[in-house]
């Protein structure tokens, strides 16, 4: 088995800033990873050059296709990444107006995402969409309702319904929880976590929420000043944190 | 004799505290422990010798700085002290089983999904992961009406029957067991002697931490003293 991302000795600077700093980093088919770390980390910067939303200034990405192929990401032409965007990649926006389209209904934002990956009857899209809606625990009954009427937790639902429906093998999420209420947070963990177990999905997210990071990720890449100053498994990098910024994450949380 | 199951060899751990100016203290100095398939051993020690962080080792919770931690493990034995992440998770969902002090709560998940979870992750179909879980959650006297309700809202003993049952529902070549009868009654107590009886007669190997005297004494086949480092300072 080989991994199904890659990224290599990234590199980004933002003027004087090392937004990422020769940082590599290998996911594998069914792994959860969590990128913590606080604000200006990098973690969210590392997030959109793996998903190749953002170009870094040296290193490459590799993507691993269901096929065999290696694809460099940031080597792709535009056309062609949107298709590998659509076709076997998902990303969860931390606000879920970024991920859907506000003017489109709710059954519409699933189904435009299903047309797009080459879904054409009507019925059949109809069908999934309301399905997919009842899966992340909305009521179908509402998907001709605009994304607005919806609460900000239920749009972040909607969002990962978008995403899920052409069942991606890769699915990128930054800070999915982030803006939400605590007990909203919570159910919309579980839902992620069952949806990605049950999927089998690889799963690359960013958070600064050390709990959540603990209950989804198998495991922990943490980073500081552009760097990963520590990697491993979930429970061992939260219960015996080696370098001195993870024992101040791990210590500033209450019970994570 | 049966198959050496594992050995840990000249095993040490020292804890750094970067928060407190760098404080740095051994817990582990040298550790050397072997355990054979059918057989449980039983750590002994004094409260602080450390007990509790070999455990915490052999299970991946804590890395050690050195040393061997030698697992059988498709076969083969691996070496627990330089296994990444991804082979660690392999090793904890085939080849160890662990069953920690206090069940670690996930929201909304019920008793039954809990429980059933480590065999659905060997891909058991649910109906039949869940009939397995409810069975040995009934044979703990959890009852029924509970194993559907998430476990954040049951008593510690539930607690405990929950983390118990998730322990043993899947069978592993090693186990280890921290304080598994810690607060239960003596019913239940009874069924956790019974299932450690059991898994040894499978073939497994048990290593456990017990408090409770007259269990170790029924449980194990043998004892291992872990003793407290002379203070280094």
């Amino acid at each position: 088995m080989s991994p199904i991302l890659e990224g290599q000795g990234l590199a980004l600077r933002f003027g004087a800033v090392r937004a990422l700093d020769d940082v590599s980093l290998a996911l594998w088919p069914g792994e959860v990873v969590a990128i913590v770390g606080e604000s200006g980390s990098g973690k969210s910067t590392l997030l959109r050059v793996l998903a190749g939303l953002t170009a870094p200034q040296s290193g490459q990405v590799l993507y691993h296709d269901a096929e065999g192929a290696t694809q460099d990401v940031h080597a792709l032409r535009e056309a062609e990444r949107r298709v590998l965007m659509r076709r076997d990649w998902g990303f969860v926006h931390q606000n879920a107006r970024d991920g859907l389209r506000m003017g489109v209904s709710a059954g519409g934002n699933i189904g435009e995402r299903l047309m797009a990956a080459g879904g054409r009857h009507y019925g059949n899209i109809r069908t999934a969409a309301a399905e997919w809606m009842a899966r992340v625990e909305m009521d179908p009954a509402r998907m001709d309702e605009a994304p607005r009427n919806f609460s900000g937790g239920m749009q972040q639902r909607l969002q990962i319904a978008r995403c899920l429906v052409t069942r991606p093998r890769l699915v990128f999420m930054d800070e999915p929880t982030g803006g939400l209420d605590v007990s909203v947070q919570a159910r919309l963990l579980d839902l992620i976590r069952s949806l990605v177990a049950e999927l089998g999905l690889a799963v690359l997210f960013v958070t600064h929420d050390i709990a959540a990071a603990r209950l989804l990720a198998h495991r922990i890449v943490v980073m500081r000043h552009g760097r990963i100053v520590e990697e491993g498994l979930a429970d061992r990098v939260l219960d015996d944190p080696q370098h001195p910024y993870t024992q101040l994450l791990v210590a500033s949380v209450l019970a994570a | 004799m049966s198959a050496l199951a594992l050995e840990v060899a000249a095993l040490s751990k020292r804890f750094t505290l970067h928060l407190r100016g760098g404080l740095s203290f051994p817990v582990l100095e040298g550790a050397a422990l072997a355990l054979r398939a059918r057989e449980c051993v039983a750590l002994t020690g004094p409260s602080g010798a450390g007990k509790s962080t070999l455990m915490r080792c052999i299970a991946g919770n804590y890395g050690a700085d050195s040393g061997q931690i030698l697992l059988r493990h498709r076969g083969a034995m691996v070496d627990l002290v330089t296994a990444d992440a991804r082979l660690m998770r392999e090793i904890r969902a085939e080849s160890l089983g662990h069953v920690s002090q206090f069940l670690r709560v996930i929201p909304r998940v019920p008793a039954l999904e809990v429980v059933a979870e480590p065999l659905r992750a060997r891909g058991m179909p649910r109906a039949e992961a869940e009939a397995q879980a409810a069975a040995l959650l009934a044979r703990l006297n959890l009852p029924e009406r509970l194993h559907g309700l998430p476990p954040a809202t049951f008593s510690g003993g539930e607690q405990q029957r929950v983390n118990i049952a998730r322990g043993f529902v899947a069978h592993y070549p090693l186990m280890l067991l921290d304080e598994p009868t810690a607060s239960l009654d003596p019913a239940n107590r009874e069924v956790v002697i019974a299932l450690i009886a059991e898994a040894k007669a499978r073939g497994a190997a048990i290593l456990g931490i017990f408090h409770d005297s007259e269990v170790r004494a029924r449980v194990a086949d043998r004892l291992h003293e872990v003793r407290p480092l002379e203070d280094a300072a």
